[in-house]
């Protein structure tokens, strides 16, 4: 009775531990920002806003955020568009050496867009001209997404019955018209993942944008966050937890949303 | 409305499978037409060459006077049920009934007009929000149905359209079927692999094996003269009896009988002797072909009796349920007149 008593309380303990562990860090985001004197501890906040004020006022962090934004929705749709068009064809024409094809893209795209590929991509970069483009480093981060996203959505796409095709063929729709009434609203649940996916990929990464965005005025908030310092050189305590607040809002929103909206999951359909 | 040729169709896959084998067939405008067979037998690609979703390799395909061999699928005109029925999921039954409408730039209130007016007919009327998903396998086919009926086709192919029904549901499917085409009069080719489905529904079958027609008839025609012994095995939910026999003397020696040949045929000559167990009945003396009684099975109101002849050959023969036989009990099989089939010994073709 007692050992039983003494298991559940170290569970409960055990728990309690791990559950602080991931929890802390989320309430430092929460409060930090509100905080008028903010530390790396976490601590009852003595309310203020003028931390809010603070980051508005610097002169990138507003500008760095809209730069990600701008950056990680060209990705995103490049991304998007792209592997939906790529893991149609993949899915449903048969060529030699199809799922060989997969793999090796698969594997080769951690090694293209990593860090071991940093050089020969910025000299790419550069000597196209693309260096500080939004629209050349959204292309080198899709670039990078685009065979997991293939991968992904051709599972999808090989889950549309063919007949649903062949009967929108019949009644005369076209090759365009198949693949928006019909195929794309079926693979939705894959198409939205990948949306979401690539959208957070992207948000979060930092390398590219460092190699490829030399100027400070056209860099996203993932690569702005390193550069928070005051004069003396440390951490800007002052406006990191509220950058930090800012910067993690719109990956929550747009998972809400498309898991709201198109959600990640099939609607109806009958057995075949 | 349109009567639809068949010329000289060959389609030939790619790993050289010929599925329709150098096919002619004409079928007449209005006419409820079945293509029935096995699996296998290029039923299906003989509907989707029809239909333009297989290219044909050789031949040619004519709707109405209009040659289609290598026309698109979407400008022959003709409208498709699938198997799986094909109802888009997350378009609402009134969506998926207009589709056809959308894909040919209706305008809104037209499409909107025709799904009612088609789903009314159908008593899907109630249903026109709703999703594929919420709804019952009938109702999935009558919406399927609606969609394929509510452009003015040609020509209407169905796909195993009641294959995906449970049983008691197929009924009552066949007969919405039948009446539903008699009422369009729309030309119509179905395919199916159950006979008793082509012989309720269709005004003519098409028996087809390895991408031929063995038979085309009637469903009287198919059922009481089969043309040689695949259609004769194929057609009927109790199986014909097919044994061997010979000619000798006007007579026909048949396991261990005699009996008076229907055909004069030269002596010694080997035949096939094919006889439905509809069409045998069973009395104590006569002349037909006698056996004991190894078998009794239960069809409800009628019971199939299996005779075993003397010689070890097995002769099935329907009786109704009161004159079910003791088992072990000796009887005989007597032929209706004029019942007894025969079939040439070497290629099973109907003699005579």
């Amino acid at each position: 009775m007692t050992g039983l008593v003494l298991r559940r309380i170290g569970y409960t303990a055990f728990f309690a531990v791990v559950l602080a562990f991931f929890a802390i860090p989320m309430l430092w985001l929460a409060s930090a920002p509100f905080d008028s004197k903010p530390g790396l501890g976490l601590r009852w906040p003595d309310w203020t806003f003028a931390n809010i004020q603070t980051t508005f006022d610097h002169p990138y962090a507003l500008t760095s955020l809209v730069n990600s934004l701008v950056l990680c929705t060209l990705a995103m749709v490049i991304t998007t568009v792209l592997a939906a068009c790529a893991a149609y064809a993949l899915s449903r024409v048969r060529i030699p050496g199809r799922d060989a094809l997969l793999y090796v893209l698969l594997l080769l795209s951690s090694v293209v867009t990593g860090t071991a590929a940093m050089v020969p991509i910025f000299v790419m970069m550069y000597q196209l001209g693309l260096i500080n483009s939004q629209y050349g480093t959204a292309l080198v981060i899709a670039g990078g997404m685009l065979p997991a996203a293939i991968f992904i959505l051709k599972d999808f796409m090989d889950a549309v019955p063919r007949s649903y095709e062949e009967s929108a063929r019949v009644f005369g729709a076209s090759p365009g018209q198949i693949l928006l009434h019909v195929v794309v609203p079926v693979a939705r649940p894959g198409i939205a993942t990948i949306v979401v996916w690539s959208f957070v990929q992207a948000w979060g990464n930092f390398l590219l944008p460092f190699l490829l965005l030399r100027d400070i005025g056209s860099q996203p908030a993932a690569v702005l966050l390193r550069t928070l310092q005051d004069e003396g050189g440390s951490a800007n305590l002052t406006v990191i937890p509220v950058f930090s607040l800012l910067y993690s809002i719109p990956v929550v929103v747009l998972y809400l949303f498309v898991s709201k909206r198109y959600g990640f999951r099939f609607h109806g359909g009958i057995k075949s | 409305m349109a009567q639809i040729s068949i010329d000289a169709l060959s389609t030939v896959y790619p790993n050289g499978v010929r599925a329709v084998d150098g096919l002619d067939l004409t079928i007449a405008d209005g006419e409820f037409f079945a293509l029935l067979g096995p699996s296998g037998c290029g039923k299906t690609t003989l509907l989707r060459t029809i239909a333009g979703l297989e290219q044909a390799t050789s031949g040619a395909v004519s709707i109405g006077d209009r040659e289609v061999t290598n026309v698109e699928p979407g400008r022959r005109n003709v409208a498709m049920v699938f198997q799986d029925y094909a109802l888009f999921p997350h378009m609402t039954v009134s969506e998926n009934i207009a589709y056809p409408l959308r894909v040919r730039k209706q305008p809104k209130a037209k499409q909107h007009e025709v799904a009612e007016r088609t789903a009314n007919s159908l008593s899907l009327g109630h249903l026109l929000e709703r999703r594929p998903g919420q709804l019952s396998g009938g109702q999935q086919q009558r919406v399927a149905l609606a969609r394929a009926v509510a452009i003015d086709a040609d020509v209407l192919l169905l796909d195993e359209p009641l294959s995906n029904l449970d049983a008691r549901l197929r009924l009552e499917a066949r007969t919405f079927l039948k009446r539903l085409q008699r009422e369009l009069g729309v030309t119509t080719v179905f395919v199916t692999h159950d006979q008793a489905e082509a012989l309720a529904l269709a005004d003519r079958i098409a028996v087809m094996e390895s991408g031929g027609i063995r038979q085309l008839g009637s469903p009287r025609e198919v059922f009481r003269r089969p043309a040689n012994t695949f259609v004769a095995n194929f057609i009927g939910s109790t199986p014909m009896n097919l044994v061997d026999g010979v000619v000798d003397g006007g007579q026909l020696a048949v396991a261990g009988a005699k009996m008076p040949s229907p055909q004069a045929l030269p002596d010694g000559t080997k035949v096939t002797v094919g006889v439905r167990p509809e069409y045998l009945s069973l009395t104590t003396d006569g002349i037909g072909i006698t056996g004991t009684v190894s078998i009794v099975e239960n069809l409800g109101v009628s019971s199939l009796v299996t005779l075993e002849c003397p010689d070890g050959t097995l002769i099935g023969v329907t009786v109704r349920e009161q004159d079910e036989p003791a088992i072990g009990s000796r009887a005989t099989a007597v032929p209706e007149s004029g019942r007894l089939l025969l079939y040439s010994k070497e290629d099973g073709t109907l003699l005579g």
